[in-house]
Order: structure tokens, then C-alpha cells, then sequence
């Protein structure tokens, strides 16, 4: 898989290979951290070792073993759906060879697929979430510009008939990513015009867009039928995938990682990004120097709703095909960590996207394998952003010294 | 010169808007009612009320909404002509006339429960107003807590959980405060101590809820309901004497607890606020800090309190979701009144008592959008679900009067 295209153009800044071990240590022991704590509350809610808890002094190994299998469990069903069971894998690697039957390789390989599916809307919403910080901007509504975005290109996929691929392909895409815009905008510009706090503002945007959703999906948008989804999008309009079935992982990935490529460019290559960076870091420096503010938060919100859309968009048109109720599983919420994580950077987005991607998807099997809910993947994220945002927390907890704590994260409170 | 041009267009443009009010009044609503059709306003809330029965209100459908719309073309040619000094009396002269004609509209030939509605509109404020003087307690001392909602669905769950194991709804309402106080005592911790973004510990929260919440909802409450979640609620007390007052009566004094406590919250927080030395401090520290700091104000000890007060009380907020409603708990069952109850707290202008009657604004807006769908309106319901919500940011922008928050708000103290 080429999952890390960006990586050359980032040798220009040439960081010292200390300062990149200094980037990843807190992120990394952040996600540890979780995962411990994680760890930590599936021994707490499971009966086995709960039992054995209450017997702890009569025989502690037991406890810990019980401890010790309940999250060994939970993870490795985890682990095996995030990446595959390697017995399976090499089996079917096996088949290929001596009898060229590609078929349970293929299957083996459907977790690894599944992974870079989630990550796909992963990277794309992390993106926007991480250009808004970039910002000073906290766009907490990545979910409803998803949700809209969606709609929109669904749309476009289902109403236009007998267009060819080339042309019905890129305005779905446009169609996902204008939509997300204008989610977007709107809270960008009431932001910059009237200084309504955007995090709010995209929240309430949020609740609006799911009773939209609702209704279109019930209403206009319904196909015909009892279940309020929206009707097959035409075959012009998929994003095509790259292996027969079930392996679901298509060029939306591909999309999702020029995207990062493009806000890397836009960021740190670009007139228009060092306004965007001179707004996040000092707003009245920037304002002084002839930037404008008022335009600087709409392109900004707007960008990033555009992102939040695309989210959705390849995820409708390269895996499901159709919108159901409740298509997004977070991902716009699940979005802040990730670029809180990627510490606001497209590369470290990407890879925060990657590592939840699979986290994500595997817990989808550790919910029916272990009976853990997936909402522990939701615990562990929150902790995640707090030991990412307090990195103190972490210098504490591990004993580390000389780390240095600057966050990208400009977020200011009302009015101001 | 140039101050004559901006005078006129001030009262021009606001003018202009009431008159447009007025046509829209006319066009959407008069043109729509039948002749000789009336509509009719219950005055009871029901037969079995302590109240004083009085007569329902029966207006003539067509001709009321005639006058409301002359009235308001009225008052808009009053504001060009003349001016109305008030912007609050102009703006509750059209809201009033717009309310008023849309329910007359969408009553015609049918009745209509207006004081259920309105006691309903308080009941529904009561979370909202719980969470904006949460808002105002710790933003007065310069911490902006954006976790309200979080708190305020992990308060929920602790109290049904509490509440259904003790089958005591006192048990289960000390722990929702407890709750909602280590909620707040967790973010004060962080913001204060390791100084975390306000706004990102804010969200942190906010998410690590939703998944904890739902966490425990799928793994033990769906599946145990009796034993887990199913509390009953606290009854309904009516003040003696009092509540046989005709409307203000079921409005005001049959309610539960938890909206008795909020009320009574409101007046002794607008007392501490501004007639007290801790008042006193607590505005010091939210303005200047560093000056409140050099007379020798402990300005952490300050934060920490107002914030831990500020979670207990957005914890009998959650409180009021289950105990205090429904009497159980459902995933993500705070649907954003915890944003709403900000955007309450900044409409009231950091006042205890201004954001309780901007609460009720939102109270009424939820509970007109369920009167409505009962009522069987061509519109949409889930349009009118997404009524509370624009009018948040409607709220926000400030067209109905700017306020300024603290001056230090949302801004680590640093000590020297």
C-alpha cells in the first residue's frame, strides 16, 4: 500500500531526528495510556474477573489471570480484526501460490481492507478538523458538514442518469465537497462577522443537519420502499475499487491521501497558508499586517467543511453506494482526536487516522467476539485527547523530562 | 453629517425588517386561514388542576392574525418615522405578533392547551437553565466549561443508576451533583493546573461522556433495565394556595423539585454574584486577575470553587434528565441542551437571571416545536425539531443586543 506518499516533501524542513522522536513520544504514549486505561475498564466490567476480584486475596493469580484473559480477549479479537488472522493469511498467501487461487487470500485480507475503508473518512475529517485548528478555529461540526456533504453527492450519484464516468464522477465529488462547504461556511462566516463562537455555532449546525438528514432521508430523498435510505447511486458514480469482493477498499483512499497531500501544500507552501498560520498564532498581528480576518475564517471553515463532505462523499460512493439513517459511525466527533493527535499536521493526521482506522474496525469484531461495546473505542479517545492536549499528564506519568509542550491548538473563547 | 446618515439608517433598516415581519405574517399565515373559523387557547391545564377554572381563550382566526400584522406594519412605520428607544420592547412587540399569529394559524377550527404549554415550556427550560448558570458561575470566574453537556449526561446516568439500585431519588440526586462537582473538579484540574485549552478540555469531556455513557448503557443498563435503569421520577408537588392562582398557578407552582430547586438557584446565585464579597471575588477574578491577585485573592482557590459549584449544578441538570423526566436513561439523551444552555448564559449576559429567562425563550421554542407536531402542522417535524437549535444561533450573533464576557475569560492565570 503506498501510504505514505507525503513523506519526501517533508525532508524541506528537514526536522532533527530528535525533534521527530520528541513529536511522536507524547502522541505515542498518549494512545498507550488509553489503551491502558482501556485495558483497565474491560477487566473492570467483566464478570469473570470481577468474580475473581472478590476472591483476590483468597487466590490473587487467579484474578490476574482472569484479568489478564479478559483483556487478552478483547484485544486480540481486536487486533485479529484490524489486521487479519495471520494463520489466514499465510494460508491463503499459500493457496495463491500453489494452486494461483487468489480467493482466501483475498478473504484473509478483508480485516487490513476494512481498516483503510475507516480510515479513509478518518483522514479526510481529521483534515478538516486540523486546517480549522490551524486557524484558531474549532470546527466541531465536521460531523453535520459529513452528513451534508453525503446527501449532496448521493444525490448527484442517484438523480444524474446515463452521464459518463468522467464526468458524473467528479461532480458527486464536487457536489459532497460543496455541500460540506456550505455546512461550514455558514458558522465560519457568522464567526467572523458577528463573532458567535464557532463551536457552538457548528454544534447547533450539527443538530440541524441530523433532522435534515432525517427528513430527506424519509422524504424527498427516500427510495422507493419501507426503509428510509436513499435509492443505489449509479455505477458512473462510484469511486471504483480496487479488488473483487469483499475487499471494499477503492480509490477513495487514494483521494484521501492526495487531500492530506493538498493541505500540506496549502498550508505550508502557499501565500494563502502562511495567512491561514498568521491568523491561528496572532490574529491582531495578522490583522495588522493587512490579512483579512473576515475572509481568513470563511475560506478557512468553508476548506474545512469541504474536507468534512469529502469524508462522507468516499465513503457513499466507493463503499456503500446508498445512504441509510445513521451513516456516519462518529467519525466527524472521533475527527478532533485525530487531528488533536496528528498534532494539527496533514502527515501526523494521516497517521492518526491509520491507527484509528483500525482501532475502529477492529473493535467492530471485539464487540461481537468479547461483547466489549465499540463505544470503548469513544472513552479512549477522549482520554487520548486529554493526555495529548495536557501533555504534562504524560511528562508526569512517565517520568520524562525536557519534553517540549507546544500544541498547535489555538482555540479561543468567545468574543474575542 | 455622517452621524445623521448612520442615525437614520439605524432606525431605517430595523424598521424595514418589522414592516417585511408584517407582510410575512400576512402572507404566510392570514392568507392561509379560512373565514369564520376561531381557534381556541385552553386556559386550564387540565380539570383535575388545583387551579381556579377559567374560560378558554376563542379568538377569530382570520381577523386576529389581521390585527397582529397591522400591529407590527404598525410599529415597523413607527420605527421609521419616529424610533423606538427600546430594542428589546421592538424586538418582543414582533416576536410576540409572529408567535402569536403562527399559533393562531396553525389552532384554526382545532384548541389548543396554552398553559400546558407554557408550564411545559418552563419544565423543558429547567436543563437548559441549569446548564447556563453553570456556564455563568465559572465564567464570571474566567474558566469557560464547554464540558456542560458531558457533565451533564454522566450526572444523568449516575443518578438513574444511583436512584434505581438505592430506590431512593435522593441517593440518586446527591450523586448526579457529586457527579456533576468531580466532572468539574477533573476539567478545573486540568485547565488550571496543567493549563489544557479551555475549549479543547471542554470537547475532551464531552466525548469521553458519550462514550462512557453509552458504554454503560449497552453493557449493563439495556440489559438489566429494572435492576439498573428504571428510578421512577420525582412527583409532582403543588404549593398550597399558590398554585389555585388561574395560569401562573399550574405554570409556576406544580412543578417537581428539580424545577423548584432551579428556581430558587437563580435568585441565590444573583444574590452571591452581586451582593456578596465572594461575588465580589469571583467577578475580580474573572475581569483582572492580576489585579484581584495583588489583593491578596487566591484566584486558583476562587476558580476551583466556582467551577466545582458550577458542575455540581450542571449535575443536578443531568440530574433532570432522568430523575427528574423520564425516569430512565437513554444514549446521548442531553441532545446539545448543554450548548444550548451557553448560548442561554451568553444571550442572558452572564447574569443568573438573564440566562434563566433567555432559558426560557429556549424552553418555549422546545416545547411549542412538541405542541406543534401534536397539533398535526404541514410542516415537517423534523423542521420544527431544528427550531431550538437555529434559534441558538440566531441568539448568538448578537443581532438581539451584544453583551461582553469577562474580560479574562477562557485565559489561563499565570501566576508571578
Amino acid at each position: 500500500m503506498t501510504e505514505k506518499p507525503i513523506q519526501p516533501k517533508k525532508e524541506e524542513k528537514a526536522p532533527a531526528s530528535g525533534q521527530i522522536r520528541q513529536a511522536l513520544l507524547v502522541p505515542a504514549l498518549a494512545v498507550l495510556t488509553g489503551l491502558i486505561i482501556g485495558a483497565i475498564i474491560i477487566i473492570i466490567t467483566n464478570e469473570k474477573a470481577a468474580t475473581a476480584y472478590g476472591n483476590f486475596f483468597g487466590d490473587p493469580l487467579a484474578a490476574l489471570f482472569a484479568s489478564w484473559e479478559a483483556v487478552a480477549t478483547a484485544y486480540g479479537s481486536l487486533l485479529v480484526g484490524s489486521f487479519g488472522d495471520p494463520g489466514k493469511i499465510i494460508n491463503g498467501l499459500g493457496i495463491l501460490f500453489s494452486t494461483g487461487d487468489s480467493s482466501k487470500f483475498i478473504r484473509a485480507l478483508y480485516p487490513l481492507s476494512e481498516s483503510l475503508v475507516t480510515a479513509t473518512p478518518y483522514i479526510f475529517a481529521g483534515l478538516s478538523v486540523a486546517l480549522g485548528f490551524r486557524a484558531g478555529l474549532f470546527n466541531v461540526g465536521a460531523e453535520g458538514q459529513l452528513f451534508i456533504g453525503t446527501l449532496a453527492s448521493a444525490f448527484v450519484g442517484y438523480s444524474l442518469v446515463g452521464l459518463p464516468w468522467f464526468i458524473h464522477l467528479p461532480l458527486a465529488i464536487l457536489a459532497g465537497a460543496l455541500g460540506g462547504a456550505l455546512w461550514g461556511a455558514i458558522p465560519g462566516y457568522l464567526k467572523a462577522k458577528t463573532g458567535a463562537h464557532e463551536v457552538v455555532n457548528t454544534i447547533m449546525m450539527n443538530w440541524i443537519a441530523f433532522r435534515l438528514s432525517d427528513w430527506l432521508l424519509n422524504g424527498p430523498m427516500k427510495a422507493p420502499g419501507f426503509r428510509p435510505i436513499t435509492p443505489q447511486i449509479e455505477t458512473s458514480a462510484e469511486l471504483p475499487r480496487f479488488f473483487a469482493d469483499p475487499l471494499r477498499i477503492n480509490w477513495g483512499f487514494i483521494l484521501a491521501l492526495l487531500a492530506a497531500y493538498g493541505v500540506y501544500w496549502l498550508l505550508f507552501k502557499t501565500t494563502i497558508g502562511f495567512e491561514i498560520r498568521s491568523v491561528g498564532l496572532n490574529p491582531d498581528a495578522a490583522r495588522y499586517s493587512g490579512m483579512s480576518i473576515v475572509r481568513n475564517t470563511v475560506l478557512v471553515m468553508a476548506l474545512s467543511g469541504a474536507l468534512s463532505g469529502l469524508a462522507g462523499t468516499a465513503h457513499v460512493l466507493g463503499v456503500d453506494r446508498w445512504v441509510g439513517q445513521g451513516f456516519s459511525a462518529g467519525y466527524g466527533f472521533d475527527a478532533i482526536a485525530l487531528a488533536l493527535l496528528g498534532n494539527s499536521h496533514p502527515l501526523g493526521v494521516v497517521l492518526a487516522a491509520l491507527l484509528f482506522g483500525t482501532l475502529r474496525s477492529g473493535a467492530t469484531r471485539m464487540q461481537s467476539m468479547a461483547g466489549i461495546p465499540i463505544d470503548i473505542i469513544s472513552i479512549i479517545q477522549g482520554l487520548v485527547i486529554i493526555f495529548v492536549a495536557a501533555p504534562a499528564i504524560i511528562r508526569w506519568l512517565y517520568r520524562l523530562r525536557n519534553i517540549k509542550s507546544d500544541t498547535t491548538v489555538m482555540v479561543r473563547g468567545w468574543g474575542k | 453629517m455622517k452621524t445623521k446618515t448612520s442615525f437614520t439608517r439605524s432606525r431605517l433598516i430595523p424598521g424595514i425588517v418589522i414592516i417585511v415581519t408584517g407582510l410575512l405574517i400576512f402572507l404566510l399565515f392570514a392568507i392561509n386561514t379560512q373565514p369564520q373559523v376561531t381557534s381556541r387557547f385552553g386556559m386550564n391545564i387540565s380539570a383535575s388542576s388545583e387551579a381556579i377554572q377559567i374560560p378558554d381563550l376563542v379568538v377569530p382566526a382570520q381577523t386576529g392574525i389581521y390585527v397582529l400584522a397591522l400591529v407590527t406594519v404598525f410599529f415597523g412605520a413607527w420605527q421609521m418615522a419616529r424610533g423606538i428607544r427600546s430594542t428589546g420592547a421592538l424586538i418582543g412587540i414582533v416576536a410576540f405578533s409572529f408567535v402569536a399569529s403562527f399559533l393562531i394559524w396553525a389552532t384554526q377550527g382545532k384548541s389548543f392547551n396554552m398553559v400546558g404549554m407554557l408550564s411545559s415550556s418552563l419544565v423543558r427550560a429547567t436543563p437548559i437553565a441549569l446548564a447556563a448558570l453553570c456556564g455563568v458561575i465559572s465564567e464570571r470566574a474566567a474558566v469557560v466549561n464547554i464540558g456542560i453537556e458531558g457533565t451533564m449526561l454522566l450526572s444523568a446516568q449516575a443518578a438513574v443508576i444511583s436512584a434505581t439500585v438505592s430506590h431512593n431519588l435522593y441517593v440518586g440526586l446527591v450523586v448526579a451533583i457529586l457527579t456533576g462537582g468531580l466532572v468539574a473538579a477533573f476539567h478545573a484540574f486540568m485547565v488550571i493546573r496543567f493549563k489544557v485549552n479551555q475549549i479543547v478540555s471542554g470537547v475532551a469531556i464531552n466525548i469521553f461522556a458519550t462514550g462512557a455513557t453509552s458504554f454503560i448503557s449497552s453493557r449493563y443498563l439495556e440489559k438489566h433495565t429494572d435492576l439498573f435503569n428504571n428510578s421512577g421520577t420525582f412527583p409532582i408537588i403543588s404549593i398550597p394556595l399558590l398554585s389555585k392562582i388561574p395560569i401562573l398557578g399550574p405554570v409556576l407552582f406544580e412543578n417537581s423539585l428539580v424545577v423548584y430547586l432551579t428556581m430558587l438557584l437563580v435568585v441565590v446565585l444573583q444574590v452571591v454574584l452581586f451582593y456578596t464579597p465572594w461575588g465580589l471575588r469571583t467577578r475580580a477574578v474573572g475581569e483582572h486577575p492580576k489585579a484581584a491577585d495583588t489583593l491578596g485573592i487566591d484566584v486558583f482557590f476562587v476558580r476551583y470553587v466556582n467551577v466545582i459549584i458550577g458542575g455540581m449544578i450542571a449535575g443536578l441538570g443531568g440530574a433532570y434528565f432522568t430523575i427528574g423526566s423520564v425516569g430512565r436513561f437513554d444514549e446521548v439523551m442531553t441532545a446539545g441542551k448543554g450548548f444550548i444552555g451557553l448560548a442561554a448564559m451568553i444571550f442572558g449576559k452572564w447574569n443568573p437571571v438573564g440566562a434563566f429567562t433567555s432559558s426560557l425563550i429556549f424552553g418555549f421554542t422546545d416545547s411549542l416545536q412538541v405542541k406543534m407536531q401534536i397539533l398535526g402542522t404541514p410542516i415537517p417535524s423534523e423542521f420544527l425539531l431544528m427550531a431550538p437549535y437555529i434559534v441558538t444561533m440566531i441568539v448568538l450573533t448578537g443581532i438581539v443586543g451584544r453583551a461582553m464576557p469577562p474580560a479574562a475569560d477562557g485565559e489561563p492565570y499565570e501566576k508571578q
